[in-house]
């Protein structure tokens, strides 16, 4: 087994097509095969939930067996079976860890290979120090490790895995859980209602910066084992937090199915900026394997100047399926949306945002990069919406699309829906094409033909790029270079 | 430096260069003149190696080496430049970002060690205060909203960067004012030296005031029909082109 293993890393780190395609063989604690009410209940019964946690799961699963997949994007993909699906795996644990030092080694193996900046190496080394980032590593269903939650707690910031959540701040869970995407919402997020397994809780209270970027890695890695994540983030008033979520999958024939949920709460003047970098196996040249990333991400800004920020960097999956959105309630709320969307080879991917003003003086901002390369679909959808009593709000939208070659293509479909008198709506939308002649140009100046075309590409997504934290700039930017491997020429 | 023979090339299937000869020695500056349509920016790309534009028959030799198996960025890493006669706007990339970049890449094929970004600033600094260029340009993107004087300074300045051993200069003196065209040109006299070479692809006899060639060559209709010393430069200026090609 070993040796096989060697061998598939060697395979992979020489074609370098997929740097993160290995597989990592951890024993998993899983889940009889398929759906029914006994998984759900099995689930509620490994994470020891409340009732009331078990009740809401029947009734979300019993909703979505009256629901109809959804089939209104321009995605295609032969229909899920369901029943064909593992919804539990979880990684051994002899006992509860009190520390990382009792992590499973290859799991910490497995986090150095995919190169995360865990910063665990210096807390098992024992070095203390000012720590930046603070990370609550999901490998695939149930947090192994969570870190400096000292440092958070001083600040009566919690964040955690939404399982320990549900055990330690049941009444928050229960008042916010649903709030924002009910199990209703979609036919995903009744799927993930009923199924999920873990994912990432976070509260900041009243007045409170968070004092570092919090960020939730996630990995999926059992064979056919579905993600069902649940992200909570809850910014009580006049309160700040910056979010980082980042996600690699090793490579695999099977499709996997990811249909995360995760709602966004953002009281009177409080702040969340939440930033994605997804960069899972999108499958192989001809469309064989890569994940169906199907997910249900909104903010609600429930108080006055409220404002929420998504920026995504989607390179990743064989089928993207993913709309950010903003419910922008409180007055003079805003709303932001600066996405990058990568679909190379066989990809698809329909994505965008949805701007609900609701509130007086509530403004959106959406800036979305496309670029297509070989024989991928790219669309952006978008959804503004002006409701009555959203006065003088506004929204500007710019919808760029960049196409590599001429088998791709490029989608804008913009939703625009105003009640409002008063409401100012602007819509750019452009498409273009690498030219040859910048190409040569670079090339000329000695950049390699891969080289040229990532350093076009990136200035192309600059805007977005900008609005990254440090750290995952850069990581985005080399990205953005890799996703577009091979599409020269 | 530079031995090119009989060198036939065809555009989209058309025939531009129709067999043109032509030495350049480390140290000489050529000038080459013509007419619009005579093969002037097709011999400096095909010399610099875009797509597209193929060679037929013939041969180029850079260094002794056969220069039409390299691609353009092997090329650029062994010492070839070209000035764009149109340089090319690429958005959002600041032009500090692409020098650097450029830089870097032809250092790293030349098997030498990359400069990292205090290192490069300081260099570039320099060049920009020579070329009299303000560091601003350096935060803008790459030809994005940069004046016709502005983009060729902008070549000069990525040139004088380069350092490159043969120095190709398509047209440089277009869309230039005689304040820019000093400039530039002092910049490219400033690369002069006995290891360096360069062809001047101009239209009009101005700007060899200012870059003096050693030789001046007459290209018309993808022939070079008449070589001579800078008096030619003059020559065609009085008479005109027609009356050279009637000759």
């Amino acid at each position: 087994m070993a040796i096989a293993r060697e061998t598939v890393e060697q395979v992979a780190s020489v074609s370098d097509k997929y740097k993160y395609g290995f597989i990592s063989d951890i024993e998993a604690d899983t889940a009889p095969i398929g759906l029914s009410e006994d998984i759900v209940r099995f689930i509620s019964a490994k994470k020891e939930e409340p009732e009331w946690l078990l009740e809401w799961r029947l009734k979300a699963y019993r909703y979505w067996l009256t629901m109809e997949e959804p089939e209104w994007a321009n995605v295609h993909y032969p229909k899920i079976d369901f029943q064909d699906i593992y919804y539990y795996s979880a990684p051994k644990q002899k006992d509860k860890l009190k520390s990382l030092d009792e992590v499973d080694p290859e799991l910490l193996e497995v986090y150095k290979k995919l190169g995360i900046p865990l910063k665990e190496q210096e807390v098992l080394a024992g070095v203390e120090g000012a720590y930046n980032v603070a990370v609550d590593a999901v490998f695939d269903s149930v947090s192994v490790a969570t870190t400096f939650k000292a440092r958070l707690e001083k600040e009566g910031v919690i964040f955690c895995p939404i399982s320990e959540a549900v055990r330690d701040h049941p009444d928050l869970v229960k008042e916010y859980m649903g709030s924002v995407v009910p199990y209703t919402d979609n036919y995903y997020a009744a799927l993930n209602s009923a199924v999920f397994t873990d994912g990432s809780f976070c509260y900041i209270p009243k007045g409170v910066r968070c004092p570092m970027e919090l960020s939730t890695y996630f990995r999926i890695n059992a064979a056919q084992t579905g993600q069902f994540e649940r992200t909570l983030i809850i910014a009580e008033d006049e309160s700040y937090v910056s979010y980082l979520e980042g996600c690699t999958a090793p490579m695999r024939d099977e499709n996997q199915l990811h249909a995360a949920v995760v709602e966004l709460i953002i009281k009177k003047d409080a702040e969340i900026k939440y930033s994605t970098v997804q960069n899972w196996y999108p499958g192989d040249e001809n469309g064989v394997g890569g994940i169906y990333n199907f997910v249900t991400k909104r903010a609600a800004c429930r108080g006055e100047n409220a404002k929420v920020s998504w920026t995504q960097v989607e390179t990743g999956s064989a089928i993207t399926w993913k709309y950010p959105s903003c419910i922008l309630q409180g007055d003079n709320s805003v709303g932001e949306f600066y996405s990058i969307a990568i679909a190379n080879n066989m990809q698809q991917a329909d994505t965008g945002t949805k701007m609900i003003h609701l509130g007086k003086n509530t403004s959106s901002t959406i800036i979305s990069k496309g670029i297509s390369a070989g024989k991928a679909q790219n669309t952006y959808r978008g959804l503004v919406r002006m409701g009555r009593k959203a006065e003088n709000a506004r929204n500007h939208t710019v919808c760029d699309s960049l196409l590599i070659g001429d088998k791709c293509g490029a989608h804008t479909v913009p939703y625009i829906e105003n009640q409002s008198r008063t409401a100012t709506i602007e819509h750019e939308a452009t498409t273009s094409k690498v030219s040859e002649e910048q190409l040569f140009y670079c090339q000329q100046r000695g950049l390699s033909e891969e080289e040229s075309m990532a350093l076009i590409v990136n200035g192309f997504c600059k805007e977005v790029l900008q609005k990254l934290p440090m750290e995952f700039a850069v990581e985005a930017q080399k990205l953005v270079g890799i996703s577009l491997e091979g599409s020269v020429g | 430096m530079l031995e090119i023979k009989n060198l036939h090339a065809t555009v989209g299937g058309k025939e531009i260069l129709k067999g043109i000869n032509l030495t350049i020695k480390a140290g000489e500056v050529h000038a080459v003149m013509g007419p619009n349509g005579a093969g002037k920016s097709t011999l400096s790309y095909v010399l610099a190696g875009r797509d597209g534009y193929e060679v037929t028959s013939g041969e180029v030799l850079y260094k002794g080496e056969n220069l039409l198996d390299l691609s353009p960025d092997e090329r650029a890493a062994k010492g070839i430049f070209l000035a764009f006669q149109y340089p090319v706007e690429i958005p959002g990339v600041a032009s500090a970002t692409f020098l650097k970049t450029a830089y870097n890449a032809q250092r790293k094929a030349r098997g030498e060690p990359e400069v990292d970004a205090m290192e490069f600033l300081k260099l570039i600094r320099v060049k920009t205060k020579e070329l009299g260029i303000k560091d601003d340009m350096l935060k803008r993107a790459v030809n994005v909203g940069f004046s016709g004087g502005e983009k060729k300074r902008n070549e000069v300045l990525q040139m004088s960067l380069l350092e490159p051993d043969l120095m190709l200069l398509d047209e440089t003196d277009s869309g230039l004012d005689i304040d820019a065209l000093k400039i530039a040109a002092e910049g490219v006299n400033r690369l002069r030296s006995p290891e360096r070479a360069a062809l001047v692809i101009t239209h009009y006899q101005r700007l060899l005031d200012y870059i003096v060639p050693d030789f001046v060559h007459v290209l018309a209709d993808g022939k070079i029909v008449k070589s001579g010393d800078k008096s030619l430069a003059h020559e065609l200026e009085e008479k005109g082109y027609a009356a050279l090609s009637a000759a």
